[in-house]
């Protein structure tokens, strides 16, 4: 191994040295170092930039710049009349990433979508298990276990997958990470070496880069895939410098030590928006910031004293005090980039007076509450405390007492499922798949109630609409439904919805070609640097 | 000195236990659930936990979890991640190296430095080098470290664009680790610039995670040599008219350097365990950056691991300052 390690840094020195002038290098400044690099096994989305987007294609994917699942290693698909049946066409041609530790001798097939679904479906699978106390935190939480009745194979090109149930969202839950495709041949060869562990690190897939190299916590390597199925990158080298802290991602992307960075500091943006060498791309993240009431505990058991505390919350003073204006206001439940958005919705504007009156007519007096704060930072509420604050000083103008708590994140997380939780808690939601089932049956439906659904909140009119487009293949109709879930939802208010923070991508100016991903991904493949 | 090592040896035993039983027992005494918070906002079904729990061990009572972890220890097992699930020990030895090599230079700054400016203090007491220099000793001891560290990158690295911001290397070099050490490695990739490359980025940090020993060091120093110069046999060996060089350098120095090389000793020990606010704000890969990563990704593995593998490394520092005290002052062996 340290033979052929040493033989690859040769000859990429050699080439460093032979074409430095003519070979494109693209450095993004990674927030953090990858879990891993088999996709399947995590949930971070910094795990899924260093692994699932650069080295490996799915499927479906979702098409560059939306939350539209696409062709990919699919060229095509067919449904049963029942909704339970997928028959899968495969692209052919397809050829695995050549590495220096792995030769393949086919291209893509059957075989490998099987190995790669099966091994996270079936616990008897003789992959499931291969890393100590690795889990398939993805396809378990997608349920696929259950869902998946079977995946065969029914000749090279064609995969057949049998669900227990119809499920929509299920083609958007393929364009997802976690189900890459691997290749079985490398498995096999693992397998046959003894070691299988090195499929969670020395990575070979069908996506735009190959992988190089990596060393921990500093730099991750890959080059350009010359066997690309798609449209081959524009840079020949692609280098992930991992730089966890933000202040010093946006010092090296002023020296020009890289190309792009993740996730800058709220404070530097308008520095960054006022500076020549860069550009700053801007888009409405798919996630949500909320309050939710425990609405099985009075008086927040009425849906007029729920309407009356968001009359009285001042979302554009918590967007402005948290996120120095990095973030908008949320009306749905949904962001607003997500498809079947509800653009008529109302939301409760900000009027203390009618707040008031609005609790005296509910025949609320002296009423003292709990608002729970996240004691974390997360892309949807970067300072819950202080939203808290806020929220507390506006309370108190309509005579709410509010005692702010706090626990540490884990307690915070069990503590605020439980049906009997005193107050209201603030928490929030990044999308998975960019499919609305994804935040409504998730975070609203009954089914999650003691879970998930930390509202406790179960509107029977809501629920059916949500699991009726759950199971309805056709997204004009699923539209319709989740628009008037969304009116369910705002009038009975479950929740007060605060805001939907903004995704802010700095860059040097000569990039070209980059996409924000709803979904948040980092994806380089089309990716240029202007000479 | 058989003797003394052995007795020094036998203190270690105990100690590294009860560290142990420290790095493991608070782990499991802070609130919160490792393994609910694996799938974060996501709710975890309650067959699920259970099922991690057990692949993870923690269901057992803690005793015997301490017992086998313990074992493991023993054989050099220290368990593996449960984020990146690779073994704590192999993660442990990539990246030791990196922090070795900057405690190093740092340390060679804050004695190069510190020695010196603690006997010019000394023997200049009361002037305004004695002044100025442990006035700027005092900044740099209560200097928060991540504030400097960022100052030092705005201006060298971001404004005056001398240093690089952070990393061990230029990207443009790639070569497989053989010593770990980046200086080292360098050099034996042959590839030119490298070296440069290598001692550049080490510079600014090492600056910065010297700072605190150096003025550590430049205290001590003074505060020894003010004691020592004014012992009887300096008074002699000035009496006797031998040179201000041989009287400072010779006698009082080699003298006053006893405690200040226990100080050195801990200083190292301590900047070892402790780089990590440097590495962090250099993205430095070290051991310092893992522990911080590992916090926030709540690895309590690692963090246990990592606390009882620096705890094992402090130890044998100090064993080494200890042992090298009683070369040099016979009477600590007795």
């Amino acid at each position: 191994m340290k033979y052929k390690l040493t033989l690859a840094a040769a000859l990429l020195s050699a080439t460093f040295f032979a074409g430095a002038a003519s070979a494109k290098t693209f450095v993004f400044c990674s927030e953090g170092s990858p879990e891993g690099f088999d996709p399947g096994l995590y949930t971070a989305g910094t795990t899924f930039d260093a692994s699932a987007h650069p080295i490996y294609n799915r499927l479906l994917e979702f098409k560059p710049g939306t939350t539209q699942p696409e062709a990919a290693l699919a060229q095509s698909w067919e449904l049963s009349a029942d909704g339970t049946v997928y028959t899968f066409k495969l692209r052919p041609n397809v050829k695995f990433q050549t590495t220096d530790f792995f030769t393949p001798t086919r291209s893509l097939n059957a075989d490998d979508v099987v190995f790669s679904i099966g091994r996270q479906i079936d616990e008897k699978n003789a992959w499931n298990k291969y890393i100590s106390g690795g889990t398939w935190e993805y396809a378990d939480g997608m349920g696929f276990p259950k869902l998946i009745k079977s995946i065969e194979k029914v000749d090279d090109l064609t995969v057949k997958v049998t669900l227990n149930r119809p499920e929509a969202p299920f083609l958007a839950n393929l364009a997802m990470p976690f189900a890459s495709i691997m290749s079985k041949e490398y498995a096999d060869s693992l397998e046959k070496d003894g070691k299988k562990e090195q499929l969670n690190q020395m990575p070979v897939g069908t996506g735009p880069f190959t992988f190089v190299g990596y060393q921990q916590d500093a730099v991750i390597r890959y080059k350009k895939n010359a066997d690309y199925w798609g449209t081959a990158p524009k840079i020949d080298d692609l280098v992930f410098a991992i730089t966890t802290d933000a202040a010093v991602r946006y010092q090296k992307l002023k020296a020009g030590e890289c190309h792009l960075m993740p996730y800058p500091n709220a404070a530097d943006v308008e520095s960054m928006k006022s500076d020549k060498n860069l550009k700053v791309l801007e888009q409405e993240g798919l996630n949500i910031a909320y309050l939710a009431y425990n609405t099985t505990v009075a008086p927040f058991d009425k849906p007029e004293v729920r309407k009356a505390l968001n009359k009285a919350i001042n979302k554009k003073a918590i967007v402005d005090a948290v996120f120095q204006g990095m973030a908008t206001p949320a009306v749905n439940p949904i962001p607003p980039t997500m498809w079947s958005y509800n653009k008529d919705t109302k939301d409760d504007t900000y009027d203390l007076d009618a707040a008031k009156k609005m609790l005296a007519d509910a025949g609320v007096k002296d009423l003292s509450m709990k608002v729970w704060a996240m004691p974390v930072s997360r892309p949807y509420m970067l300072n819950a405390r202080r939203a808290a604050e806020i929220m507390q000083d506006d309370f108190a103008k309509i005579g709410v007492k509010v005692e702010i708590v706090s626990y540490e994140w884990a307690e915070y997380l069990q503590r605020s499922k439980d049906k009997n939780r005193d107050g209201a808690a603030i928490m929030g939601w990044t999308g998975d798949n960019g499919d609305p089932d994804n935040f409504l049956d998730t975070l609203l439906g009954c089914d999650a109630v003691g879970g998930n659904n930390r509202a406790q909140w179960c509107n029977k009119e809501f629920d059916d609409l949500v699991k009726k487009a759950k199971v309805t293949p056709d997204q004009a109709e699923r539209t319709k439904l989740y628009e008037q879930a969304q009116v369910i939802f705002k009038k009975d208010a479950p929740w007060a919805t605060i805001d939907h923070s903004l995704a802010v991508v700095p860059m040097t100016k000569g990039v070209t070609g980059f996409t924000q991903s709803p979904l948040g991904d980092f994806t380089f493949e089309a990716v240029d640097i202007a000479e | 000195m058989f003797g003394f090592l052995l007795r020094r040896i036998a203190v270690l035993i105990p100690t590294f236990i009860g560290v142990s039983i420290i790095a493991f027992s608070f782990i499991r005494l802070l609130p919160g659930d490792p393994v609910a918070l694996l799938s974060g906002e996501r709710v975890m079904t309650p067959e699920r936990h259970a099922q991690i729990s057990a692949q993870l061990g923690m269901d057992r009572p803690i005793v015997i979890q301490y017992l086998d972890y313990l074992g493991g220890v023993v054989t050099g097992d220290f368990g593996s991640s449960i984020v990146s699930k690779t073994p704590i020990l192999k993660q442990f030895w990539a990246l030791f190296p990196a922090t070795v090599e900057l405690s190093l230079c740092a340390i060679i700054i804050a004695i190069a430095l510190g020695v010196p400016a603690g006997v010019i203090a000394a023997i200049k007491r009361g002037s305004i080098f004695d002044q100025g220099l442990m006035g700027i000793a005092l900044v740099g001891y209560s200097m928060p470290i991540f504030w400097w560290g960022l100052l030092l990158i705005i201006l060298f690295s971001g404004t005056l664009q001398w240093f690089p911001v952070s990393g061990r290397i230029s990207l443009m070099f790639f070569f497989p680790p053989v010593t770990g050490f980046m200086l080292i490695d360098s050099l034996i990739s042959g590839q030119k610039g490298a070296f440069s490359s290598a001692l550049s980025h080490l510079a600014l940090p090492s600056i910065v995670l010297a700072t605190i020993p150096l003025a550590v060091i430049a205290r001590q120093t003074r505060s020894a040599m003010l004691e020592v110069l004014s012992e009887d046999y300096v008074r002699t060996a000035r009496a006797k008219g031998l040179s201000p060089f041989r009287v400072v350098g010779i006698h009082a120095l080699r003298n006053a350097m006893i405690p200040v090389i226990t100080t050195i000793g801990l200083q190292i020990g301590v900047m070892l365990a402790g780089a990590i606010l440097t590495e962090t704000i250099f993205s430095w890969p070290g051991i310092g950056k893992w522990m911080v990563d590992s916090v926030f990704r709540r690895d309590y593995p690692v963090i246990q691991g990592g606390l009882l593998l620096i705890a094992a490394i402090i130890m044998v520092v100090n064993l080494i300052v200890d042992l090298l005290y009683g070369l040099i002052n016979p009477r600590i062996r007795h």
